[in-house]
């Protein structure tokens, strides 16, 4: 029996594994506890917990978990991040790298940093969305302080080379950042052998609940951090604020289950998602956006052409996808991302991501690939565009009244 | 577990079980991301906005003065910094007893050239009105006083605090975290610009907070990225958090006048026992929250007793459940003018909906047990 | 993006989907929008010798409210002479689609394009 719309919009959002769930509730009853609180056995049994469940994240990124600090969730580790290293290590210089394809909350963090008499330099990325590591050194400069790359992009999937960036800026003596929100549970990561200093973590994105996220903090070298929320001094002054022991709980069990289950899982999604590729490239003039070998398993985001994508996602409105990052869906501008890869407006908007996950069936991805066919075929027929390309025009021949 | 009676609700409170059950969903088949199109977002944000609807109803504000945080903590922050980042640096005025997530902000407020001025208290833990009045002759471009003190209890005249600061021109801020559902909290009748709520002090879960504010107040955002809460906090929303925080909102004021008066009555009860085995109630001379109790004698140790009483099955705080990992002495107590050894042994009892006489008698029992064990110890110590 | 039931009953069932030959007697074919910025519309009427437009066809590349204003304009210039169909503007299809403020543009473009098919028809005309 399917259920509408079907979900497929991992990378938006997860639900939360049952397991997971499971493992909260207690905290949302009998052991309700302030894990700050040090004279009773409510606090001691939430500190308790709190620090199984970050040796549980640490494990699944092969780190310490006394480098693991916890804050409300990805973007706050990517403020955190960025910012506290910017403003530690200024005194050695002002520049700052990122990329072009970033999220919203690194990009966002850079332009303030900006306003504050930082430089950033943001890259281009190549066509498949990668970055060009020599384009990467060429930016260094010897005030750079900062690179901050993301490991998995949220919109295509790609996967950044972060070893060989880490070799790079260990060697200059530049601190790095990875937003790796969108990479737990679908990439190996190991710390032991990056040489990151820095990467953030969300539980959202990987079956665990909203609300919370870490951040790593490199213990060997040290990397340094000025605290962006002052307060009782929690998580080693880096992080003040009560910490929601069933949220913490929840990401230590969802982050468990996925250094548990990644590789049998990620063969079941790579093969769905295999499956849908196909079933879409069956249809003429489709584009997939993104490397597709550096890619997560998860992950289609696909152009369909002479079709506009708002109409596109109310034809399909059975399934839930994003056209765009979910952050951005509000606005009508094509996604900034695709436009760095350098696909047209056209092809912008009419892209859609298709996140693939642990609740996702075959008989899902067939209804979807089947009614991808009759929608697509509806909304041609309907297209201006595709008529004239059907007769043989070039549609960059064309001049377009602006209106 | 064995179940220790709790009395240390001003650090956090059980789930109440309605708040539970309207969380619940959104931790099973409700799982959207507010920000996706789809009807699983749709649902999200639709929660969203019904729950700000009800924060807001709760204080007197309007829904668009909502703006949810993760917590009490980030609120207060956001305020402070968000508030002095988009001014010109003057003077920030806070009180002597706030708590250190208003006191940190505040002291890094510093490094951007602002001067920080603490408002003394006097003994009973009121802002003194002489201090007051000199720091208002400084003209503050920001004031941020607390309440209800976390610690003692005591209420301070907010009203009028905050009338006075806006004649001198002053943006007035409040943390009414722990007055929250223990006395009415009215966003208009107070008068402030701006104040913070936090949801587990009132049943509702850990994990969401807010900041109530005056639209005409510029805020830089702490946090950037994808613009959620009207740029002002990105990051994806908490849903089952704030869904839990609207309910608790909800639940803590319609109830709040007749359990006030219960817990006021239990307060009496406990006190009255106190001082019958020599202890000293902080503020007692103050209007303070119904539910608090702190108190403390010459030559008690506070920290032992509180261990033995947790053993003893009774869950209460010695000092302020955030700085509880640090042995200084209550800094409330100090700027109050109480004596260093004697503020060092506080003891700080805090009382709630599932509070019950039979509880605050068998507290009595065991305390009486207890420090009679302790002064026989301290005695047999001296004598030998 | 709630869109209003007028808007989707038109999305779901377009009206008068489809072309007439470009050089036929009496069509006038009006394309307005650039793909950039996601919506073309191109809206044919088939004028009669009476002056009156017989027929509409449209194909419209956008958003639901561009093929819905597009879809609504076909229904409305039947039977309209050109110069009526040249009154009709875009706050009547802003308010009869319930069309949101950010979907102003689409009711815009519509207007826009029966313009277009108008002045196309005149030109051939002489």
């Amino acid at each position: 029996m399917l259920k509408f719309p079907i979900y497929l919009d991992y990378s938006a959002t997860t639900p939360v594994d049952p397991r997971v769930a499971q493992a909260m509730i207690p905290w949302l009853t009998e052991h309700f506890g302030n894990p700050a609180s040090r004279s009773h056995a409510y606090g001691w049994e939430a500190e308790k917990a709190v620090e199984d469940a970050r040796e549980q994240v640490a494990r699944l990124v092969n780190a310490d978990a006394k480098e693991i600090v916890w804050t409300s969730g990805a973007t706050e580790s990517n403020n955190l991040a960025i910012k506290g290293a910017a403003q530690f290590y200024k005194g050695k210089g002002k520049h700052l790298i990122t990329l072009k394809t970033e999220h919203k909350a690194v990009l966002d963090t850079f332009r303030e940093l900006e306003r504050q008499g930082f430089e950033a330099t943001y890259l281009d990325v190549q066509e498949n969305g990668l970055v060009d590591l020599s384009a990467l050194k060429d930016a260094i400069r010897p005030d750079t302080i900062l690179v901050s790359v993301m490991f998995v992009n949220n919109e295509i999937g790609v996967i950044q080379p972060i070893a060989e960036i880490g070799e790079i800026c260990r060697e200059k003596g530049i601190v790095f950042h990875v937003d790796a929100a969108q990479a737990t549970g679908k990439v190996d990561i190991d710390l032991s052998k990056l040489k990151v200093d820095l990467m953030s973590f969300s539980a959202h994105k990987t079956y665990g609940p909203k609300g919370i996220g870490a951040l790593y903090v490199r213990r060997k070298p040290r990397a340094r951090l000025e605290a962006q929320m002052h307060g009782g001094g929690h998580e080693r002054g880096l992080r003040s604020g009560t910490l929601a022991t069933h949220q913490i709980v929840g990401m230590g069990e969802a982050f468990r289950i996925a250094r548990e289950e990644m590789k049998t899982e990620n063969e079941r999604v790579r093969a769905l998602r295999d499956r849908l590729m196909k079933g879409l490239q069956d249809i003429d003039a489709t584009y997939i956006n993104g490397d597709v070998e550096h890619r997560v398993p998860h992950n289609l985001n696909i152009s369909f052409a002479y079709v506009e994508g708002e109409s596109l996602i109310m034809a399909i409105k059975d399934v839930a996808v994003s056209s765009g990052s979910a952050c951005t869906s509000a606005s009508l501008e094509p996604s900034y991302v695709l436009r760095a890869l350098g696909r047209n407006d056209e092809l912008a908007h009419s892209s859609i991501r298709f996140t693939i996950g642990r609740f996702t069936t075959e008989e899902e991805v067939d209804y979807t690939i089947d009614l991808l066919h009759k929608k697509i075929g509806k909304l041609r027929e309907l297209s201006p565009l595709w008529e004239m390309v059907q007769d043989g025009v070039d549609l960059d021949s064309v001049q377009w009244a602006a209106h | 577990m064995f179940a220790p009676v709790y009395l240390d609700w001003n650090a956090t409170t059980p789930l109440d079980p309605l708040v539970r059950a309207a969380m619940l969903p959104w931790l099973d088949s409700r799982f959207g991301n507010a920000s996706s199109r789809h009807e699983y977002g749709r649902q999200a944000r639709s929660a969203i906005d019904e729950a700000r609807a009800r924060v807001a109803a709760a204080v007197g504000a309007h829904a668009t003065e909502v703006i949810f945080t993760s917590c009490g903590s980030e609120a207060n922050n956001l305020f402070i910094k968000g508030a002095a980042a988009l001014m010109k640096p003057g003077l920030l005025a806070i009180s002597a007893i706030e708590h250190p997530c208003v006191r940190e902000p505040a002291k890094q407020l510093r490094r951007g050239g602002w001067a920080l001025r603490e408002i003394a208290v006097d003994a009973a833990g009121r802002i003194a009105g002489d201090d007051w009045k000199a720091v208002l002759d400084a003209r503050p471009t920001l004031v941020s006083v607390m309440l209800a003190n976390n610690e003692t209890g005591v209420l301070q005249d907010i009203a009028a605090l905050a009338d006075d600061a806006k004649t001198a021109g002053a943006w007035f801020h409040s943390d009414a975290v722990q007055a929250l559902g223990k006395i009415p909290v009215d966003f208009r009748t107070l008068g402030v610009h701006a104040m913070t709520l936090s949801a587990h002090k009132i049943g509702g879960p850990l994990g969401a907070g807010a900041l109530v504010i005056d639209k005409r107040i510029e805020l830089a955002p702490l946090i950037a990225g994808g613009g959620q809460e009207r740029g002002l906090r990105s990051g994806t929303e908490n849903v089952a958090a704030i869904v839990g925080f609207g309910v608790a909102c909800e639940r803590a004021t319609a109830r709040l006048e007749d359990e006030a008066r219960r817990l006021a009555g239990l307060r009496d009860r406990l006190e009255a026992g106190l001082v019958a085995s020599g202890m000293r109630i902080f503020s007692v001379e103050a209007p303070r929250l119904p539910n608090t109790t702190f108190f403390a004698a010459d030559g008690f140790d506070g920290e032992t007793l509180v261990a033995k009483l947790d053993r003893a099955g009774f869950a209460c705080a010695s000092g302020s459940a955030c700085s509880s990992a640090n042995p200084e002495p209550s800094h409330t107590l100090l700027a109050m003018g109480v004596e260093r050894d004697v503020a060092r042994g506080a003891v700080r009892v805090s009382l709630g909906r599932d509070t019950s006489m039979a509880d605050v008698e068998g507290f009595l029992a065991a305390f009486e047990r207890l420090t009679n064990e302790l002064n026989k110890l301290t005695a047999m110590a001296v004598q030998s | 993006m709630a869109y209003s039931e007028k808007v989707l009953d038109h999305y779901e069932n377009p009206r008068n989907v489809g072309a007439f030959g470009k050089e036929d007697e009496g069509v006038g074919t009006g394309m307005v929008g650039a793909p950039a910025c996601g919506d073309v519309m191109k809206l044919q009427i088939k004028v009669g010798k009476d002056g009156v437009i017989e027929d509409a066809k449209f194909k419209t590349y956008g958003c639901g409210s561009a093929i819905a204003s597009s879809s609504l304009v076909t229904e409305w210039v039947k039977g309209k002479t050109v110069e009526q169909a040249l009154e009709i503007k875009n706050t009547q299809i802003a308010e009869e689609l319930a069309l949101p403020p950010v979907k102003i543009h689409c009711s815009i473009l519509a207007e826009d394009a029966i313009k277009a098919a108008v002045a196309d028809y005149k030109k051939k005309q002489g």
